[in-house]
């Protein structure tokens, strides 16, 4: 099994270095934009504000677990991936049905819209990828 | 120029050649890695001087953006237009680094990815500094 699994392709090497990229830009954007808006204004929509929080700690776990490439990598990133999916489709889902529930936007609003729809697209690939490199 | 964003008349500082010629330097990059991507090349040495002017450009406009606020001018959004601003400065180098750890046709991808999204960074500086002149 071990042996196997070496002689596979890693999480951390070609295509998946890529996926880490993308996965680090948008824990930076996720991070900023949650901080800032935890910083300045909390009050105005903490639901929002907490979301974008969540958002970025997803986003940071995802990429450090994707670079670990190990057993345990591979779980994190597994469950950060489904996390964000479900994030992502729930809060699009609520963001678009309950707008009143989000006076300000999140990363996730909309299914992502605000960003190219690159956060729903983003947990889509992660699995994908996992599932190639089982 | 733009019908949505009329610029105010005193101008912006992040608004004008400086920011044109990174932006279309970006695509630039970004277009020939998606080239080296598709032909299964590594990341070659235009890719890498491509992001080391990139990374000059946008040091350029950090420093007359910054001159602009030591003259008086604020952004409209301050936290935010700092936070995109340090973002931005940090991209090329964060391609470079990715892309040197990975020599092969994923390490362009990487590149073309970071060079896909510092054109939308600089537009976002751009919208943070006008709300409140336009």
């Amino acid at each position: 099994m071990a042996e196997v699994g070496a002689a596979r392709m890693r999480t951390n090497a070609g295509p998946g270095r890529l996926l880490i990229a993308v996965y680090l830009l948008f824990a930076i954007a996720a991070t900023s934009r949650a901080g800032l808006q935890i910083a300045t204004r909390f009050d105005e929509a903490p639901l929002a504000y907490l979301l974008s929080a969540l958002a970025a700690v997803v986003y940071i776990v995802a990429a450090a677990g994707l670079a670990r490439a190990g057993h345990a990598g591979r779980r994190v990133a597994l469950a950060c991936c489904a996390v964000e999916l479900v994030g992502v489709l729930g809060v699009g889902a609520f963001s678009l049905a309950r707008p009143d529930l989000f006076p300000d936007e999140t990363v996730w609003s909309g299914f992502g819209s605000g960003y190219g729809y690159i956060p729903l697209v983003l947990p889509v690939l992660g699995l994908a990828w996992l599932w190639k490199t089982r | 120029m733009d019908p949505v964003t009329a610029a105010p008349a005193t101008g912006s500082p992040v608004d004008g050649g400086l920011a044109v010629a990174a932006i279309v330097l970006s695509l630039l990059v970004a277009g020939w890695a998606l080239v080296a991507t598709l032909r299964h090349r590594p990341p070659d040495r235009v890719q890498l001087i491509g992001l080391a002017v990139l990374e000059l450009l946008l040091l350029a406009l950090a420093v007359v953006a910054a001159v602009a606020l030591g003259g008086g001018e604020r952004p409209g959004e301050p936290g935010t237009f700092f936070g995109y601003l340090v973002t931005l400065i940090c991209l090329p180098p964060l391609a470079a680094v990715l892309a040197r750890m990975e020599p092969t046709r994923w390490g362009s991808a990487i590149v073309c990815a970071v060079c896909l999204v510092t054109p939308v960074v600089v537009v976002r500086l751009q919208q943070t500094w006008e709300v409140l002149g336009g």
